[in-house]
């Protein structure tokens, strides 16, 4: 947790206070306040005087820290970080009451299993090109900006790129009609279409970029993005929020997941999306997409 | 709609996998056109006496157009496809309403597009033979004609791979080789004044030209996004070196070209050769443009790598290393099985999303919500204030009463008509203000309205007529008129009336 206290430059040296003071009732009801300003994640400590002065006595005030702690672990929360920037930064642990679930979420999603990764790795999709480097991952400066239509050829352009990989090598991808759970993953995104025309001009809920777009709505909502125009289906940037969430919860659960799997992608720390080496084709085939090297296990 | 039955095809038991691969191969070619022989299948289940329209025509005429007017940013408007195959499918049955011609040009776009299904696409069933010698059954989706974004939220059509390989031609060789050997074709064509073939060769080489401004578009975008994920160094200079050489060179090529086809439209002779010909400036003169389009891109990308790269490289760096998330999460689990996919998604989605504050009710306010009646819905809408009208001061010189005495007066007799002087005469004795309203409507009858008479059939009408004789009135002076009253051939108007209609 860094201390980039451009904003406010409100704290001070945490004052000598005495260790022993006994909790008060008072206290207990600040620390429940501080904790409900951060189940309201839209909420800027910058425009609300009393939040940022809970914050300041968390940061100044131990004991209190500890005691707001206790009520957002007694709630079922995780507290990811306490700064003037990204406020009291709380999050649903598991099977928490706050959690959110897939079937509220997308209500297709509970019987379809295709639905179900397709929203699953739309919200993947975003934090990769919200934070496509690891150095924009770790920066708590770093501001990603993405749009719904970019999201959805990112991921398109990947798709094709192990489509082309699997015709090089020869492979039939085409799934055995009797075991659908053994297509391909990116044969599922491929395969949905990216858009389509409704009677009422909305967009097609069922199209990728709809998958994309309400995707972006919800963590707007969550307070993880915030809309800055309409183009390209709409633009979004993150909050720091965003970036804690990515970083410290859902990065490590799906790796943890993945290692899981017997899946052990390798990183020297450096981005993936890099130079394709000397050799490879360098000639970009129409449709083939991003030029970049991605690395299949 | 229902998605159009799959092609079921049995092959035979294959010698091996190598012939069994080719053998695969082709089926996927044949059931790109299973959609097209459906169209001309199931017509016949349309409401409506539709087998005079040749379905698969139609589809293969909608998907040259989307092929060939598919643009740089977008591809085709659907609307603008619809009018252009309009023609086509008029000339197949010329006798039927044009509403029934857009219909059928809807109906055929929206089954390539195959909108009745949740993936927009088409899917057939074939089987091979595994390695083990086992008969496998596989699923191949394919689409002919997608729907994309495009600028400013809306939907634009583009044919895709399939389509284009299977349906529009064997383009599947290399694009800028293919281009020059289009280019090559069309002057040798032009020079032999074998226009048709010229024509065919120049739509080849704009559906060339699309797609090589397509590849650079999105080797650009990929700067956007990463400066590390492009070679700045060799790779993309080159390229961009090679496109404005690319640019250069089909402009020269393509301005010969058209100084070769204006020359040959303007000395044409045969009427067909000279629309033709005039067709092919069109198609060269679109070339041009794309190629300028995709000129001002090229120039657009050094400024673009600079400023990315000052924001991306030159910040200093991070103590930390951060999860890489396209390279461990992204692209090792894009190629999973889907049911070990999931669990991966499912991960990131619940932890990934945030929390949602969960609403609860107290009992007391439940109560209170199930208790309170509906709102009554306004059906009318808000009711309207009532009007607050000023009586305005009745100013007319003649009242209704005057005016019915008038009309009495002058309702005369057809065989009958008076004087004037005599009318108002006996106005005088009614009331003293009725000689001017009954000297006004005479005036008036002077002139009778017979187009009005006519049109609303009347059945009789008013005239008056000056013989020449002085009014001897105290009030009045001028013609002695004689008023008299005309009868009117209603039933023959009436009938003269529909004739005109």
């Amino acid at each position: 947790m860094t201390d980039k206290d451009v904003e406010t430059g409100t704290w001070g040296e945490p004052e000598a206070r005495p260790a022993a003071a006994p909790v008060t009732p008072a206290d207990a009801a600040d620390a429940a306040r501080l904790v409900s300003f951060g189940l309201q994640p839209k909420l800027l400590p910058a425009r609300d005087a009393e939040y940022a002065e809970l914050l300041r006595r968390y940061r100044e005030d131990p004991p209190f820290a500890r005691l707001a702690d206790a009520v957002a672990s007694g709630l079922g929360l995780v507290v990811l970080e306490v700064s003037p920037r990204a406020g009291m930064a709380v999050t649903a642990a598991e099977d928490s009451l706050f959690a959110v679930r897939m079937g509220d979420y997308a209500r297709r999603a509970s019987s379809d299993a295709g639905d179900r990764f397709l929203h699953g790795l739309a919200h993947l999709a975003m934090a990769a090109l919200a934070f496509p480097r690891p150095e924009d991952l770790a920066d708590d400066g770093y501001i990603g900006r993405i749009t719904v239509n970019g999201v959805d050829a990112f991921v398109r352009q990947a798709c094709q790129r192990l489509e082309e990989r699997a015709e090089e090598a020869g492979e039939n991808t085409d799934p055995a009609s009797d075991a659908p759970g053994l297509e391909s993953a990116w044969r599922i995104w491929a395969r949905r279409s990216s858009t389509g025309a409704t009677k009422d001009a909305r967009r097609l809920a069922g199209s990728t970029t709809g998958i994309v777009s309400k995707a972006a709505a919800f963590l707007t909502d969550s307070g993880f993005l915030q809309r800055t125009g309409d183009d390209s289906g709409g633009t979004y940037r993150t909050t720091p929020r965003y970036q804690l969430q990515v970083r410290d919860m859902a990065g490590s659960a799906a790796m943890a997941e993945l290692l899981d799997l017997g899946v052990v992608p390798v990183s020297d720390g450096s981005a993936s999306l890099t130079v394709p080496t000397a050799g490879e084709d360098l000639e970009l085939v129409a449709g083939a997409g991003l030029p970049f090297h991605a690395d299949t296990p | 709609m229902t998605a159009p039955a799959p092609a079921k095809i049995h092959p035979s038991p294959a010698p091996g996998p190598a012939a069994d691969e080719g053998l695969a191969r082709r089926l996927r070619a044949l059931a790109c056109t299973a959609p097209l022989h459906d169209l001309d299948v199931r017509k016949a289940n349309l409401a409506g006496e539709y087998t005079v329209y040749a379905m698969a025509e139609v589809a293969l005429a909608a998907i040259d157009l989307v092929t060939l007017n598919m643009d740089f940013d977008t591809g085709a408007d659907h609307e603008q496809i619809v009018a252009r195959l309009i023609p086509r499918i008029a000339a197949q049955a010329p006798q039927r309403p044009a509403a029934e011609h857009e219909r059928v040009a809807r109906w055929v776009l929206e089954n390539l597009i195959n909108v009745g299904s949740v993936d927009r696409g088409f899917r057939a069933v074939y089987g091979t033979f595994a390695p083990d010698g086992s008969y496998v059954r596989r699923d191949y989706d394919f689409k002919l004609i997608e729907e994309v974004p495009g600028y400013g939220g809306g939907v634009y059509l583009r044919t895709t791979d399939e389509a284009v390989n299977v349906l529009v031609g064997a383009l599947d060789t290399d694009v800028t080789s293919a281009q020059i050997a289009a280019e090559v074709k069309l002057e040798v064509l032009i020079s032999r004044g074998r226009l048709a073939d010229a024509q065919l060769a120049a739509e080849q080489a704009r559906y060339r030209t699309v797609q090589y401004s397509e590849t650079l578009r999105r080797a650009l975008d990929a700067t956007r996004r990463n400066v590390r994920a492009v070679d700045w160094l060799e790779a993309v200079p080159d390229m961009i070196a090679e496109a404005l050489d690319h640019v250069a060179d089909r402009y020269r090529h393509e301005n010969a070209i058209l100084t070769n086809i204006r020359k040959a439209r303007d000395e044409a002779e045969d009427q067909e050769h000279k629309r033709r010909a005039a067709e092919l400036v069109d198609i060269v003169k679109d070339c041009i443009r794309r190629h300028t389009q995709l000129q001002s891109r090229l120039l657009e990308a050094g400024p673009l790598f600079r400023a990315e790269q000052d924001r991306q490289a030159f910040a200093p760096p991070s103590g930390r290393i951060g999860l890489d998330l396209y390279g461990q999460l992204v692209a090792p689990l894009l190629p999973l099985p889907v049911e070990q996919a999931i669990r991966v998604t499912d991960a990131f989605f619940a932890r990934g999303t945030g929390l949602r504050t969960p609403t609860s009710v107290r009992v007391g306010d439940l109560v209170d919500i199930l208790l309170t009646p509906p709102l009554e819905r306004e059906h009318l809408g808000a009711e309207m204030p009532e009007p607050d009208v000023i009586a305005t001061p009745d100013d007319s010189r003649f009242s209704e009463e005057q005016l019915a005495r008038a009309m009495e007066l002058l309702d005369l007799e057809h065989e009958a008509p008076r004087r004037l002087s005599g009318l108002l005469a006996d106005a005088r004795r009614i009331d003293p203000e009725l000689p001017y309203l009954v000297a006004l409507l005479a005036v008036h009858a002077a002139s009778p309205p017979v187009g009005t008479a006519y049109r609303q059939g009347e059945q009789k009408l008013l005239f008056a007529v000056d013989d020449g004789t002085q009014l001897d009135d105290p009030e009045f002076g001028g013609a002695d008129l004689i008023v008299g009253t005309a009868l009117l051939d209603a039933a023959g108007m009436a009938a003269d009336r529909t004739e005109a209609a």
